[in-house]
C-alpha cells in the first residue's frame, strides 16, 4: 500500500491547504447553430448547449465524491459568438447572450463564456455588432462572460478596438452601477487569447478546437504557499525545485480528474491548464506564496522576480505530470480574487504600475483592478494598449479586466462577492492619454529577430 | 473500486474496532491497514474494496461520514488511483 505519510500529505493538501480543482469546462462548438434567423439561432444554441452538457454537473459532483476532491467550478465555453451568429441578419446579438444565460441556468453551471470577438487585425460586421451588445448582455444576464481579443504578436495591435473597448468597459460599469460594475468582472481584454483556457471569464471554444472538449484548470497556491513554509532560508534552487515538485502533485490530481470526467461524458480531455489560481479565502493566495520567498509585502522590489520563478517552476513541475498541457497555464495574480494581493494593495506597496510589470512574468495581466469611477475611456484603452504591447512583444498572453467602478474613488472598496471578491480602488496616472488613443489604427506586428 | 481510506482522531480505544466493523457491516473488504499515532493523533489508512458491498459508494461515503461526525473522527474516502497518480512518476 502507499506510504501513510503521503496519503496523509494528499489528505491535508485537501482539507487544510484548499487543493481543489478549479474547474471543468466543457468546449462546446456553436458552429452548426448558424441560422439568418436570429431567434432559430438562439434557439439552436440553447439546445445544443443543453444536450451537450446535460450531464456535466452530474458528472462533477459525482468525481468529485469518489476523488475526495472539491471541484469548485463546472463551467461551459462555447465558439465565439461573433462567429457562430455572423449569418444572423439582426444588429442585436442580446438575444443570444440570454439564450446563452438560460443554457447556463438550465445545466447548472456556473459561468459561460464565449460571448466573444477575435478582432486582431479587423472587424467583421459581426465582430461590430457584438461588441456593441456586450454591455447590455453583461448587465441583462448573471452567467455569461465576454472576451476581446485586441492584439496577436503575428498581426499587431488592432488600436481601433482598443479604442473601442475603453468605452465598451465604461458603458458596462455605469449599467453594472448598482453592483459596484460587476459587468466589467465578466469581460476580459486579450492579446494573445488561447482557444483553450478553462478559465472565465476569458474562455472560449476556439475554432481550432474539436466538437466538444473537456479543459481543466487546477489549482493550489496554499499547498506551494505550505512547502515554501519548510524551505524557509534556503537558496532559490531549492524554492523552484519545491515549487516543481509541488505542481508535479498538484497537476497530477488535475489529469485524473481530466479523465474521469472525460470518460463518463464521453467527451474527449482536451488540456490541463497549470494555472496557480488564488480565491479570495485565507491561505489561497499567490502574493502570499511571493512574500514566503521572502519579500516583506507583494509589490515591493524583487516581486517580479519571484513572480517570474513561480511562473516558469510551475510550468515546469506541471508539465511532466499532464498529457497536454495548454490554457493559460502559470501563476494567476488578480488583485480582488487574492487575499494577499488585496493586503499589499490596502498597505499601499502595490500599485498598478508594479502590476504591469508583474504582467511581463506571469501567465495573464491586469486582472480584477478596480479605478476610480472617473476614469476616462481613453485612459482604459491606454492601459489595454500597455497590457498588449508586453503580449505582442513578448510573446505570450496578456490580458486587461478592469473595473471602473461607477461613483467610487482611491481609498473606496468594491464588493463582488464568491470568488471574485473585493477590490480596493486604485490610483490610475492622472495625465491624459487622449489624442494617442484618438490615433486609430493598427500598431505593426513587431520583428522577432534581433532580439533584445 | 479500490479506494483509500484515512481516519485521524484523538487516540483512544476502539478506534479500529468501530470502523472495521462499520466496513464489515456494509460488506466492504479491507485489503490493507495501517496505522500509527503521530504527535498524538490516531492515524490509520485501510485499502478496501467496495465492489464486494451491496452498497453504492456514495451509500459508503455517506455512511462514514455520518459516523465520523457521531463519534469524533475525521474519516475520507476517496478512489486509490488519486494517490498514486499524485505520489508515483
Amino acid at each position: 500500500m502507499l506510504n501513510i505519510s503521503d496519503v496523509m500529505q494528499t489528505v491535508n493538501m485537501i482539507d487544510h491547504q484548499h487543493l481543489d480543482i478549479r474547474t471543468i469546462t466543457l468546449g462546446i462548438s456553436l458552429y452548426d447553430c448558424a441560422d439568418s434567423n436570429i431567434s432559430k439561432c438562439a434557439r439552436k444554441i440553447y439546445d445544443k448547449i443543453c444536450r451537450k452538457a446535460e450531464h456535466l454537473v452530474e458528472t462533477g459532483n459525482q468525481i468529485e465524491i469518489e476523488y475526495g476532491i472539491p471541484i469548485i467550478n463546472k463551467r461551459i465555453s462555447v465558439t465565439p459568438i461573433a462567429q457562430a451568429a455572423a449569418a444572423c441578419e439582426s444588429n442585436d446579438y442580446s438575444l443570444i447572450g440570454r439564450a446563452m444565460n438560460d443554457a447556463a441556468k438550465e445545466c447548472g453551471v456556473n459561468f459561460i463564456g464565449g460571448y466573444s470577438a477575435l478582432v486582431h487585425k479587423g472587424f467583421t460586421e459581426s465582430d461590430r455588432k457584438l461588441i456593441a451588445s456586450i454591455p447590455e448582455t453583461l448587465a441583462g444576464t448573471e452567467l455569461v462572460c465576454s472576451s476581446v481579443n485586441v492584439a496577436t504578436t503575428k498581426a499587431g495591435i488592432n488600436m481601433d478596438a482598443v479604442a473601442l473597448m475603453g468605452t465598451v468597459i465604461k458603458r458596462t460599469a455605469n449599467l453594472t452601477a448598482d453592483r459596484d460594475g460587476l459587468g466589467c468582472a465578466k469581460l476580459v481584454v486579450f492579446a494573445n487569447a488561447v482557444e483553450d483556457n478553462p478559465f472565465m471569464a476569458g474562455a472560449f471554444h476556439g475554432s481550432g478546437e474539436p466538437e466538444c472538449v473537456i479543459n481543466v484548470g487546477v489549482s493550489g497556491p496554499g499547498v506551494v504557499w505550505r512547502a515554501l513554509q519548510e524551505v524557509k532560508g534556503k537558496s532559490f534552487d531549492v524554492v523552484a525545485e519545491t515549487v516543481k515538485r509541488t505542481a508535479f502533485r498538484i497537476t497530477r490530481m488535475g489529469q485524473v480528474v481530466a479523465n474521469a470526467a472525460s470518460e463518463r461524458l464521453g467527451i474527449p480531455f482536451g488540456i490541463v491548464d497549470l494555472s496557480l489560481a488564488p480565491t479570495p479565502a485565507k491561505g489561497d493566495s499567490v502574493a502570499r506564496i511571493l512574500e514566503a520567498m521572502g519579500l516583506e509585502i507583494c509589490g515591493t522590489h524583487g516581486t517580479t522576480a519571484a513572480l517570474a520563478l513561480l511562473n516558469d517552476a510551475v510550468k515546469k513541475g506541471g508539465v511532466m505530470a499532464s498529457g497536454h498541457v495548454g490554457g493559460l497555464s502559470g501563476a494567476f495574480i488578480p488583485v480582488s480574487e487574492d487575499e494577499g494581493m488585496i493586503h499589499a494593495v490596502k498597505s499601499g506597496v502595490l500599485n498598478i504600475e508594479k502590476l504591469e510589470a508583474m504582467t511581463c512574468v506571469c501567465s495573464v495581466g491586469l486582472d480584477m483592478i478596480a479605478v476610480p469611477g472617473n476614469t476616462s475611456a481613453e485612459t482604459i484603452s491606454a492601459i489595454i494598449a500597455d497590457e498588449s504591447a508586453i503580449g505582442v512583444i513578448n510573446n505570450k498572453t496578456t490580458a486587461v479586466r478592469i473595473i471602473p467602478a461607477p461613483n467610487k474613488n482611491v481609498g473606496d472598496s468594491v464588493e463582488f462577492g464568491g470568488l471574485l471578491g473585493s477590490a480596493p480602488v486604485m490610483r490610475v496616472n492622472s495625465a491624459g492619454s487622449g489624442e494617442f488613443i484618438a490615433r486609430g489604427g493598427r500598431i505593426p506586428a513587431p520583428i522577432h529577430s534581433l532580439r533584445n | 473500486m479500490k479506494a483509500i481510506m484515512t481516519v485521524t482522531a484523538q487516540d483512544r480505544v476502539g478506534i479500529i474496532a468501530g470502523v472495521c466493523s462499520l466496513l464489515a457491516d456494509m460488506g466492504v473488504n479491507i485489503l490493507d491497514i495501517s496505522q500509527t499515532v503521530m504527535q498524538g493523533i490516531f492515524t490509520m489508512t485501510l485499502l478496501v474494496d467496495t465492489s464486494t458491498s451491496s452498497h453504492t459508494f456514495d451509500e459508503i461515503h455517506s455512511a462514514l461520514l455520518k459516523r465520523g461526525e457521531t463519534e469524533h473522527l475525521n474519516i475520507h474516502i476517496q478512489r486509490s488511483d488519486i494517490f498514486e497518480a499524485m505520489h508515483r512518476v
